[in-house]
Order: structure tokens, then C-alpha cells, then sequence
């Protein structure tokens, strides 16, 4: 169900093929990242272009819903990050080795 | 461990935007995506984001009570909706409806759902809480402030 009609349609749709690609490159670098920090900025890239991919998605189909789900998502992202970001602080440390 | 000020000053900031969030996700949830589970998991969160910020016991400090606590009355919040139904000699769990005119808030459409939401979204806070709190605990180099 498509509410949109004429540039914007076309530009919606662009823009979604252009965010798809930029997921798809972002996962070539979670997959090949040489290090365990490259993977996890990777993956917070991901989780901010699947934010966009779902307000332009918003946008097409007219529903609001999709709305909230990327305000979440955007709440929430950098908790994972953070997580990681901590966890290899620890590692470099010296902390991280459990007694 | 030494806590990033940048990012403790943020979780403070988004904390409360959160918690607000929650009851919106739970609120919404009749009739929309949402309810009591996907609100707990953000209320949860909330914690956990400042337990990352400021450490496990501070986010304890502003939780006020134990996770077991909230477990507990969830459980019962959501019983309870159980027996409301019950004692009005319907089926177990059985959605009550009622139909108030309060002054400020205008007409309301209350239901003993929302009861049930209410006690679900407190046990997924304190599962999730009990599960955290504990495993950050036991992690060395966490401290506790």
C-alpha cells in the first residue's frame, strides 16, 4: 500500500535502495573487520541505517508505526555499543581475566 | 573502572525520556504494536543504561527497590486482574470494562487488560533488572560507584 505518487515516490524508493546498500556494505564489515572495534562500529552503523530505512519505509506505506519503532531503536542502539565499547576496555586492562 | 562524565551526564538526560517511553509503549499497546512486554524491555533498559553510566549499585539507588520486589508485584498486579474477573462471576481473566467521567481527564474507557499489562511490564523490569544487575555484579572490574 503506497500513499506516496510522482518524484517523491521515486525518490522514496531511491533512497531505500541507497540505505539497503549502505547496510550491505556496513555488514561486508562486520563480517571482515579486522578487529573487534571495527565490527561493533559496523554494527552501530547498521543499527542507525536500518533507523533511516525504517522512517523513509514510514514514509511510503503512510504508516506510523514504523515511527516509533526507529525511535527506539535510535533510544537504544548505542546501549549495545556502549556495552562493547566497555567490555574491551576491560579486556586491554587486564581486568577482564576472571580469577 | 573509571565512568565517562560525557556519558553519565547523557544517561541522565535519557533516562527519564525512557521511562516516559515505556508507559507510552505500554499504554498504546491495546491497540497498537506495544504493550506491557516491549515496555518493560525499555523501562529496563533505562536501568540498565544508567547501571552502565554510573555502575550496578547506583542504578540500584534510583531503582529504590529490589527487582525481586517488582517481580513479586507484577505477578500479583496480573492475578489480580485474574480474580477481578472472577469475583464478578465471569471466566477467569475475562477483560472487565468500565466507563468513568473523571473532571480533568475527560471520559475513560478503563479495562482490567490494563491491569494485566501493568503487572507484565513490572515482571519483565524485574526479570531483566535481576538478570543484569547480577551478571554485572560478578564481572570483574565493575566496581560498585
Amino acid at each position: 500500500m503506497v500513499s506516496l505518487e510522482g518524484p517523491l515516490l521515486w525518490g522514496a524508493l531511491l533512497t531505500l535502495f541507497l540505505l539497503s546498500a549502505s547496510i550491505l556494505a556496513a555488514l561486508v564489515r562486520v563480517l571482515r573487520g579486522p578487529s573487534l572495534a571495527d565490527r561493533v562500529v559496523a554494527l552501530d552503523l547498521v543499527a542507525y541505517l536500518a533507523m533511516g530505512f525504517l522512517m523513509t519505509y514510514a514514509i511510503l506505506v503512510g504508516e506510523s508505526t514504523y515511527i516509533d519503532a526507529a525511535l527506539v531503536l535510535g533510544l537504544l542502539a548505542f546501549l549495545g555499543t556502549v556495552a562493547v565499547a566497555r567490555y574491551i576496555e576491560r579486556i586491554r586492562s587486564g581486568e577482564g581475566v576472571v580469577q | 573502572m573509571i565512568f565517562s562524565l560525557v556519558f553519565r551526564v547523557a544517561a541522565r538526560l535519557l533516562v527519564p525520556v525512557l521511562l516516559v517511553f515505556s508507559v507510552f509503549m505500554l499504554l498504546r499497546g491495546h491497540n497498537h504494536p506495544g504493550g506491557g512486554f516491549v515496555g518493560g524491555l525499555v523501562a529496563a533498559s533505562a536501568f540498565v543504561l544508567y547501571a552502565l553510566a554510573a555502575g550496578v549499585h547506583n542504578a540500584q539507588t534510583i531503582l529504590r527497590t529490589d527487582p525481586r520486589t517488582l517481580l513479586g508485584a507484577g505477578l500479583a498486579f496480573a492475578y489480580g486482574a485474574g480474580l477481578l474477573a472472577l469475583a464478578t462471576e465471569t471466566a477467569f481473566l475475562k477483560g472487565l470494562w468500565l466507563d468513568v467521567h473523571l473532571p480533568l481527564l475527560g471520559d475513560l474507557h478503563l479495562g482490567s487488560t490494563l491491569l494485566f499489562d501493568i503487572g507484565v511490564m513490572l515482571v519483565v523490569v524485574g526479570t531483566v533488572l535481576l538478570m543484569i544487575f547480577s551478571v554485572e555484579d560478578r564481572l570483574p572490574g565493575l566496581v560498585e560507584d
